[in-house]
């Protein structure tokens, strides 16, 4: 069911992990936020918060004989500690995510808002959902980037003008990366930054539910 | 010294009672008092309202209490995950109220609780259904809600060591809620790994002191799959 030219959850991930600058504190949202650990450049020192009381997880353990029950991520993945990474308490954790500490927010979306607005935790027809910690994450931490396919199945935009989908936070996403493309955030609407190798900016306007800024220069995602 | 140690499981719980609301540490399956659980269980209580992250996974623990008809509402963050089947089965048969909140809230409404406060502002859930109803106050140009303490009348909690003063350290993610939860109840009951004599814990390294505990029950530690079926 996929286009050719679409990025794979791995590739989107290699992009994703190249924004994330060296000292920061981030969160990465369960699904394939998650996959972002993997492709950190060499050299940065990049700390990664989990909502369940871990500063400095790291990835998976490489044999499986050293998985701890006692160390998973909040996506239920087990995972490692780096030196110098710390436990804390869940109203600690989450002072860290709604006191501003947290860098950048790495979030999968339903939806995304011109504005900046995120849906992300219920669809509009379910009578419920599960939160879990992305409404107090994404309504604290300095950048969220929403990362996610540019439709949702059946080609339905997920790039829109304003949500249809329930809202997890006002005003926090500032940038988007898909499959198709980097999609920027701005006061002045979306901007289209880059687009994915042998994807044309036609498809990613067509594939797009909103009015997009196309600059002189539009890169390539490295993939 | 006040003996806060419970000799067996039917002592540590023998306070809990019919529609009681009761905070449940743990997130996943690390730092679940899964004994203390069971002994629950065992009790037949009914209409608890339980405080969790989760509402219970696979067959055991708050699954358990749930399958068992001891629950009546569940507070929780997290409801609908696929190893949620024994209560979104009863939720849509209507026998569970729920009540979602947000993960970071749910926590800060326990320390208010813990704390003595009266409630709290966050941004978290501005302008969203989980923030709808609630009283919107704007300072700095920015909005927040108000938010309620979340108080239990017992905590049931996890922990590593404990002393006889009832102090407390945890293991990894395994402290998670538990530290939390214990400041929030009325009455902590504590499921501990190993007791250690009265000064061997190192007072910089004590997590949850132990004025926030009531009683402890060592269960040693929680091996899966030993009384039934498969768990998680």
């Amino acid at each position: 069911m996929s286009e050719p030219n679409r990025l794979s959850r791995d590739q989107i991930a290699a992009r994703v992990a190249l924004e994330l600058q060296d000292g920061w504190l981030v969160n990465l949202g369960i699904g394939m936020p998650t996959l972002t650990v993997n492709y950190i450049p060499e050299g940065r020192d990049i700390l990664f918060h989990s909502e369940n009381g871990i500063i400095g997880m790291g990835p998976r353990p490489a044999r499986d004989e050293d998985i701890d029950p006692d160390l998973m991520s909040a996506g239920k993945g087990p995972v490692t500690l780096i030196p110098g990474g710390a436990f804390i308490h869940h109203a600690d954790s989450f002072a860290v995510a709604r006191g501003g500490r947290l860098d950048a927010a790495v979030l999968g979306a339903f939806q995304v808002a011109v504005n900046g607005d995120l849906a992300n935790w219920r669809l509009p027809n379910a009578i419920s959902g599960s939160v879990g910690g992305a409404m107090d994450i994404a309504a604290g931490a300095k950048r969220v980037f929403a990362m996610m396919t540019h439709t949702a199945k059946g080609g339905e935009p997920k790039i829109v003008e304003a949500l249809t989908y329930p809202l997890t936070a006002k005003t926090c996403v500032s940038k988007i990366f898909t499959d198709m493309a980097v999609v920027a955030v701005t006061p002045d609407g979306y901007v289209l930054e880059e687009v994915a190798p042998g994807v044309t900016v036609d498809e990613v306007v067509a594939a797009t539910g909103a009015a997009l800024t196309i600059p002189d220069t539009v890169g390539t995602i490295a993939a | 010294m006040k003996n806060k140690k419970a000799d067996t499981l039917e002592d540590a719980i023998a306070r809990l009672n019919d529609g009681a609301t009761m905070l449940i540490g743990g997130f996943g399956i690390a730092g679940v008092p899964e004994i203390l659980i069971e002994g629950v269980c065992d009790r037949g209580l009914r209409d608890l309202t339980i405080v969790a992250n989760n509402s219970g996974t696979h067959k055991t623990g708050i699954a358990r209490l749930l399958a068992e008809g001891c629950v009546g509402k569940i507070i929780c963050s997290f409801p609908w995950a696929v190893e949620s089947f024994v209560f979104k089965e009863l939720y849509e048969d209507g026998k569970v109220d729920l009540e979602v909140v947000p993960q970071g809230t749910l926590a800060e409404r326990m320390r208010a609780a813990g704390a003595g406060l009266g409630g709290f502002l966050t941004p978290t859930a501005v302008g969203t259904d989980l923030g709808a109803g609630k009283a919107v106050h704007e300072i700095d140009g920015k909005e927040y809600i108000l938010e309620m303490p979340l108080k239990g009348d017992f905590a049931l909690i996890k922990a590593r060591e404990v002393d006889a003063r009832g102090n407390l350290t945890f293991r990894m993610a395994a402290r998670n809620f538990n530290p939390v939860m214990a400041t929030a109840a009325d009455y902590t009951i504590v499921e501990a790994t190993t007791e250690v004599p009265v000064g061997d814990l190192d007072p910089e390294c004590i997590i949850t002191p132990g004025v926030f505990v009531d009683c402890y029950y060592i269960a040693g530690p929680y091996v899966p799959g030993k009384e039934e079926g498969p768990r998680s």
